[in-house]
């Protein structure tokens, strides 16, 4: 049996949860004080996911860096895998919220898409 | 000179927010003066994600969460002026602003909203001595440089202070690449959100030590080395505790200060505890149809927050337009008084005439307490009496007053809240 | 090209003698700096004090250059548009038994020559700066000491001198000395030779340096470093005067002074170093300054206001005196070495003086065309509305603001890089125009004035720097410069 100590990050409260584990297998989760701490708590030592935020080139914008996210939560062992392909790719203005400019980074399935706008110039 | 119904100083989520409100409330010719090349504010540099839990009940990025508010302003066809300097304002509410286009121009405003944010301690306050050499940055100038101007301050980098501008820029600085090699926080605690602690220093193993500071900068031209040592509970650097890190990158997050040039010129009062305006339960300043809103206010946690109080000035502006620019109760209000483990509250008094059914008093604590109760008193007696696993003093605070409760007690003339042990 | 003179050092000292040498004809005159900048050194970290001249000794140089140089300030400032006021000094005493050396001052003040001296009393001084301790039993009054800003006195003085045809040459750092066997001096620097039939060593700190590299009669000059605080806005008119303590031997003490642009300075600390370059500020120089400005002046919260501290290199000579003449055993060499307090004050008069030394030698004569006046750079926040918006109508970038603490326009700022020996970097943008001086600390503004300097001057963004050399603001592209 093994136990591990998280801080939940579901909200500002910040919980130290306890979590007991044989096998992989999660046994009990203590010390949070919602039901979102037990979800947290038992993917985080099991399957542990991020929301990866960056940027990357633009070209012909009216900034040069246009901000992006993983539109959904990719693995956490995977951020700089992640990170590679958007350090890699260029996108060419205009750029609007939303717009894919990643498709399926680094093999998780997940896009990297842009979080604001980008006006041609 | 041009007339408008409310000036908004400042185009960030605060501002933004107070003008969608006031709109809604019903306002029709409002003006945002933003001094930036955009809308937005500080929310375009905080581009990671965590934004709008409690507005939007999902997790947006801050230039997301910026866009909804300025979506809402372009729909609303609310007036603003970009590259522009607010530089001066009168008791009387007339708005000096300077542009490039415009050159320098007066507005009269039937109301003022101040919404101008807040800015972050330099260096030179810190009192740390040594060189003064390139590499220091405030940990917001650098975020404003590597993700806004896309450039890279450094390579290996020391992060003094745990707010969570610091804590976001040792995650971005190290996905950009660099190493951080440590963080080091004055106070035995975190300024910062437990989320960030964990997803940004603790996913890349970035020590973070409390109850540390810097005593040397080295370097004459460029940064080339720190030393952080241990600080005892007098706050002073504990000697033989030294530890030297080699950099070029020194970032400091330690406070955010409201940016209240113009409020102090303006002559509103000022609270020594928040150095923002003191506010009624309005959020009108000490100088009438003067309302603050936002970061310049207080500095907040959570941008959520922010808005909140935003839309509740914007309401609160517009009422004031309405009543003919005047205030129509002469109604002092009753004090409220933070005291015992309670910095302060925003607001400070409450007036009967004037309160909403609910009003949200915010607060922050000075220490961090665990299972303690947040106590409210009217006159002598508690009236509330709410347990909080943990409270700390990066984390706002707050509690709802009902204007019913309040009629109900006779002779109510202080409400006091605290922090009690039990 | 052989130059007549070449000044080594751009400080306020080489910027006063290439003023002065540059009314003359038929002189070609070139200043060597190390730094990428003028104002660089001692000259930019100091009390910024027009001191009137009761503390050196009598009959000294120091104190002679320093009355002079106090007398012709106010025509200085018109003439190149300088910030400086005659604020007054006091001098306070707070120990009963010290009382007889505030007419011991003051007695030697009338001797050298200062103006208006006054020793005033407890009520009197009280009267006049209410925020005074309690415990001061009485002041020394000089109604001549004045503040001044330091870069701009520095500056301007170089300015005027490169209008009127002195080459100045920055990043150029002199490694040795020799004079050939026509009398021609060769220069050798990091950036190639320079040759001149006359010298000037106007070194500050290195003064010591090149005395040594060609006379036998060894100078020796200590850095004698200063820490100070400078105080926000807020507190710029807590006191109207300049405060000192009694003097003591190491120095006038620390004292708490308006500045010319509305903060309060408290400093300096005096420590003797042997590291010329070592500019680092202590915690116990700090400390040091929190407790002393304490003693003459009541509630200053230092620790709360303080925006920046920093620390000055003082060019003590072991004699504390002024060297100022031809160095005997190395003809064509002239020294203007241990040029500390009062050298700020005095720097208008050491540069007459060397002028005067020179027109003798040489049998100089004056240009008929001689450029006696600058202008400064407009400050847009002293003007007008209407005015404003005239200068905003010819060039729009004065309605823009750069520094909000200080409230500088991008008009200033481009002005501060294309006037004469205009600004590179950050800091030089800084001093010419107060852009980043104010309580963020250019947290705000650098990287807005980055982006001017990169699109005036064509500085790619990597190579702005803070102050010159390796003081480079970023290191590179993110992304890994793929753009």
């Amino acid at each position: 049996m093994e136990t591990r100590e998280l801080t939940c990050i579901g909200c500002p409260m910040g919980c130290q949860i306890t979590v007991e584990l044989d096998k992989g297998e999660v046994l009990s989760v203590t010390g949070n004080t919602c039901k979102r701490g037990d979800i947290y708590a038992r993917k985080e030592v099991t399957n542990p996911t991020r929301i990866v935020t960056s940027t990357i080139i633009i070209k012909d914008g009216d900034k040069p860096r246009v901000s992006v996210k993983t539109a959904n939560d990719i693995p956490k062992g995977k951020i700089f895998e992640v990170m590679k392909d958007i350090d890699a790719a260029i996108a060419m203005a205009p750029v609007k919220i939303g717009d894919v400019l990643v498709k399926n980074v680094a093999g998780t399935g997940v896009d990297v898409i842009a979080t604001r706008n980008i006006t041609k110039v | 000179m041009e007339n408008y119904d409310i000036v908004i100083v400042g185009g960030g989520p605060a501002g933004l927010a107070a003008a969608v409100s006031a709109r809604k409330s019903g306002i029709d010719k409002i003006l945002i003066l933003e001094r930036d090349n955009e809308l937005g504010g500080i929310l375009n540099q905080c581009i990671h994600n965590g934004f709008g839990l409690h507005t939007f009940k999902e997790e947006l990025t801050g230039p997301e969460y910026a866009y909804r508010f300025m979506q809402q302003v372009f729909d609303e066809k609310i007036e603003y002026k970009l590259h522009t300097m607010v530089m001066d304002i009168s008791d009387d509410r007339i708005v000096t602003a300077m542009n490039r286009t415009d050159g320098m121009f007066q507005i009269k405003a039937g109301a003022v909203i101040l919404a101008m944010g807040c800015r972050e301690r330099p260096r030179g306050a810190l009192n740390i001595p040594g060189y003064r050499p390139a590499g220091i940055f405030s940990a917001g100038t650098a975020q404003r440089l590597v993700n806004i101007e896309g450039y890279m301050p450094g390579r290996e980098v020391v992060i003094l202070g745990s707010g969570d501008i610091g804590l976001i820029m040792a995650r971005r600085m190290t996905l950009e690449g660099a190493k951080v090699k440590v963080v080091a926080e004055l106070m035995p605690y975190s300024g910062g959100l437990k989320r960030n602690i964990v997803q940004c220093l603790d996913d890349f193993g970035i020590p973070l030590k409390l109850s540390h500071t810097v005593v040397d900068i080295e370097g004459k031209e460029h940064l080339s080395a720190v030393t952080i040592a241990e600080v005892g509970s007098d706050g002073k650097p504990i000697p033989g505790t030294e530890e030297r890190y080699t950099c070029d990158t020194l970032l400091l997050s330690c406070g955010l200060i409201p940016e209240n040039e113009l409020s102090r010129e303006m002559g509103v009062n000022m609270s020594p505890v928040t150095n923002g305006p003191i506010v009624n339960e309005s959020l009108e300043t000490s100088i009438p149809g003067v309302f603050a809103c936002g970061n310049v206010l207080h500095v907040h946690d959570l941008v959520d927050f922010v808005s909140q109080e935003a839309t509740l000035a914007g309401e609160n502006a517009a009422a004031f337009v309405k009543n003919g620019c005047k205030d129509v109760s002469d109604e002092k209000g009753i004090e409220i008084v933070a005291t015992e483990g309670a910095r302060y509250t925003v607001p400070s008094t409450v007036s009967l005439d004037r309160m909403n059914d609910l009003l949200t008093v915010r607060f922050r604590v000075g220490a961090v307490y665990q299972d303690s109760y947040v106590s409210v008193y009217f006159n002598d007696t508690r009236v509330m009496h709410n347990l909080k696993k943990i409270m700390a003093p990066g984390e706002m605070e707050q509690i709802i007053l009902q204007k019913e409760k309040l009629k109900e007690f006779e002779g109510l003339n202080k409400i006091t809240v605290k922090i009690e042990k039990e | 090209m052989v130059y007549d003179v070449v000044i080594i050092g751009a400080g306020v000292t080489g910027a006063a003698v290439a003023r002065e040498l540059s009314r003359y004809k038929d002189l070609n005159v070139c200043v060597l700096e190390k730094e990428e900048d003028v104002c660089s050194g001692t000259s930019k970290a100091n009390s910024a004090i027009v001191h009137a001249g009761f503390d050196a000794a009598e009959g000294s140089l120091m104190a002679k250059l320093n009355v002079e140089g106090n007398e012709m300030m106010d025509e200085l400032c018109e003439d190149l548009d300088i910030p400086f006021k005659r604020n007054g000094s006091l001098v306070v005493c707070i120990h009963k038994e010290e009382l007889p050396g505030l007419k011991d001052l003051y007695d030697r003040g009338v001797k050298n020559g200062v103006k208006d001296l006054k020793i005033l009393s407890k009520e009197e001084v009280k009267a006049m700066e209410p925020n005074l301790s309690d415990n001061a039993l009485g002041a020394l009054y000089a109604p001549t000491g004045g503040i001044i800003c330091p870069f701009i006195l520095n500056i301007a003085m170089a300015e005027n001198a490169n209008v009127n045809g002195v080459d100045f040459r920055f990043n150029t750092e002199v490694e040795n000395l020799r004079k050939d066997e026509n009398g021609i001096w060769h220069i050798r620097t990091n950036n190639g030779e320079y040759l001149t039939k006359y010298i000037v060593n106007a070194a500050g700190v290195y003064a010591d340096k090149f005395h040594n590299m060609v006379s036998e009669k060894k100078i020796h000059i200590t850095a004698r470093r200063g820490d100070y605080c400078l105080l926000d806005h807020e507190m710029g008119e807590y006191v109207s005067h300049t405060i000192f303590p009694q003097p003591t031997k190491l120095g006038k003490g620390v004292l708490v002074s308006p500045t010319v642009h509305g903060n309060l300075i408290v400093g300096p600390t005096a420590v003797d170093i042997e590291d010329k370059e070592a500019t680092a500020t202590t915690a116990d120089g700090i400390n040091d300054l929190m407790e002393k400005s304490g003693m003459n002046v009541d509630n200053l919260n230092v620790r709360r206001k303080v925006i920046t501290s920093f620390a000055g290199l003082r060019a003590h000579e072991d004699g504390h005196e002024f060297i100022i003449n031809w160095v005997d055993d190395a003809p064509g060499f002239f020294d203007c070495a241990g040029i500390e307090s009062p050298g700020l004050s005095s720097s208008p008069a050491i540069g007459r003086m060397v002028a005067k030394m020179f027109k003798e030698k040489l049998s100089l004569s004056e240009k008929s065309d001689w450029i006696s006046k600058r202008k400064g750079i407009v400050i847009t926040k002293e003007l007008s509305i209407e005015e404003r918006n005239e200068l905003i109508k010819k060039n729009p970038a004065y309605g823009t603001i750069v520094c909000r603490c200080e409230s500088i326009t991008e008009g200033e700022i481009l002005d501060a890089i294309h006037r004469p020996l205009g600004a590179r970097s950050l800091d030089g943008v800084k001093r010419r125009v107060r852009a980043g001086m104010g309580r963020c600390q250019a947290g705000f503004c650098s990287p807005k004035t980055m982006e001017i300097l990169n699109r005036e001057l064509g500085i790619p963004m990597e190579k702005i720097t803070k102050s010159g050399g390796k003081s480079n603001i970023v290191l590179e592209r993110t992304k890994g410069g793929r753009d």
